[in-house]
């Protein structure tokens, strides 16, 4: 039986085309991915993530705790600041990619992939049953006691302030600088507000309790309208980051695949003392690996590249060299665009690489990361 | 949103519209498949000379989503296709039953458009 956010009936009544994922019964698009897309690129989009998981982690211990299994240095946050990070297994690979914030210096709120629940808590619960100082971290895993939303997009911060009027800790809402994170009121409730999200836009990301969901949703909605805001499903949601490169999880990110290998390195603090997969990661940071995630555009005219599709080089001596993990028409660039990995000495921008597509293969190359930046 | 379904055509289960004039029958994608695809980037036309059977995959057509089979309702030889619309995919959407055609097919057993579905009978299925 699929799982529904308490956001199922808006979804339904806004016409939402509801498919799987991750468990979850989602709108995929509400009118056109391709709509949908080019208003969070010009305007705003409304998306509910309250597939999301939540994990609380308090205790005088919980900073330590998170810093000996996640990548990123959680140290560096002050309380109301965020960061990405991932979660790595003894052999690098990535168990899960999450947002961490710091509520308070004893208070983590950590936000993870809906399909990595199950995994998460597992793991956490394992690594938390040998943990010296045990007794001083609570691990609480919320997920069914908050939901959320994404409200994203360039005119955001023009209407945001009319559904959270009230100040937190001296500031409005759109003083809120990106990954920092503060606790609002809507309609006397307390509720947290994020300035992130997946789409390369400026944004906010809204968690709350489930029966708040769909009163802030409507507000937004309808404060939004006026400013082209438009609700947005699943499929925007991933052209959106697959042309900023960000990378989902199942897709860039496996057990099998390592933060370095996906590019994300930038977020693998080595400076900060032991966590969980450091050594295998200090290695291929020193030594390089053997596969290297690239982000390409189609240079023939083709069919939109997709997951699994073969990679080719390029030339007389073409083969066989890697696989597509994410790939779509850019609605902004109009051009098959997409992701995967390939070994290192292909990675260079510019080289030319060939698509398998239905058994035709087509041209490529491999360009800069983001594929799309804002002008 | 109703779908169109013009009183002129056959239909294949398979949301295929059939368009006959002698023994050459034009095929298309219907309003209610073009509208549950959206965005149509990229039109895959067969070849023309190729002899497909009725069922047969013979083209694709892919929204930004994803990649859908189409299946030729009739059997015969592909004897025409239709540039345009692989030129200008979004024809799909905007002129399902017009521009936005797909192939024409010289029918080898013309008994077979009997058996597909009848406007009415298309309609009760996708309504």
């Amino acid at each position: 039986m699929l799982k529904r956010t308490p956001l199922y009936s808006t979804h339904q009544k806004l016409g939402g085309k509801l498919i799987e994922f991750g468990g979850w019964e989602m709108p995929v698009q509400y009118t056109s991915i391709v709509d949908e897309h080019l208003a969070v690129r010009n305007a705003a989009g409304l998306f509910d993530i309250s597939h999301m998981g939540e994990i609380s982690v308090s205790g005088s211990g919980a900073g330590d705790f998170l810093n000996s299994l996640f990548t990123n240095n959680i140290r560096k946050l002050t309380a109301g600041q965020g960061q990405y990070t991932l979660m790595c297994n003894e052999r690098g690979g990535v168990i899960d990619d999450l947002y961490a914030y710091c509520l308070d210096p004893n208070n983590f709120l950590i936000i993870i992939n809906a399909s990595r629940i199950d995994e998460d808590v597992a793991w956490l619960q394992s690594q938390w049953a040998t943990f010296a100082r045990r007794d001083e971290v609570q691990l609480r895993n919320v997920s069914d006691q908050f939901g959320a939303i994404a409200v994203q997009g360039p005119k955001v911060a023009k209407f945001i302030p009319e559904i959270f009027p009230e100040k937190a800790v001296n500031a409005v809402v759109t003083d809120l600088k990106k990954n920092q994170i503060a606790q609002f009121k809507f309609e006397g409730e307390p509720v947290y507000v994020a300035r992130t999200g997946y789409t390369g836009e400026d944004g906010f990301e809204i968690v709350t309790v489930p029966e708040l969901l769909i009163p802030i949703w409507n507000k937004l909605l309808e404060a939004g309208q006026p400013f082209g805001l438009k609700p947005c499903g699943l499929g925007a949601r991933d052209t959106l980051r697959t042309e900023v490169c960000y990378p989902l999880y199942g897709h860039e990110l496996d057990e099998a695949t390592t933060p370095i290998e996906a590019g994300v390195g930038f977020f693998v603090a080595m400076d900060k003392g032991d966590f969980i997969g450091r050594s295998v990661l200090a290695e291929q940071r020193a030594n390089g690996t053997k596969k290297k995630l690239v982000a390409f555009k189609m240079t023939d005219k083709s069919a939109p590249p997709r997951p699994h599709y073969p990679i080719w080089s390029s030339g007389p001596e073409a083969s066989k060299i890697g696989e597509v993990v994410s790939g779509t028409q850019s609605p902004s660039l109009s051009v098959g665009i997409g992701m995967g990995y390939v070994p290192p000495e292909f990675g260079k921008v510019g080289t030319a690489i060939e698509i398998e597509i239905r058994g035709k293969r087509s041209a490529a190359a491999i360009v800069k990361k983001p594929i799309y930046q804002k002008s | 949103m109703s779908s169109q379904v013009p009183s002129d055509l056959k239909y294949a289960k398979s949301h295929e519209w059939v368009r006959v004039a002698g023994d050459v029958a034009t095929i298309g994608i219907t309003d209610h498949a073009q509208h549950e695809l959206t965005d149509v980037v990229f039109v895959e036309l067969p070849a023309v000379g190729r002899k497909v059977k009725a069922g047969e995959a013979c083209a694709v057509v892919e929204s930004v989503k994803t990649a859908s089979d189409i299946y030729s309702p009739v059997s015969g030889e592909i004897v025409e296709i239709n540039k345009a619309v692989a030129d200008n995919p979004a024809l799909t959407n905007t002129a399902p039953y017009g521009d936005g055609w797909f192939y024409k097919v010289k029918l080898a057993q013309p008994g077979e458009v009997n058996s597909l579905l009848s406007p009415g009978d298309y309609s009760k299925q996708i309504g």
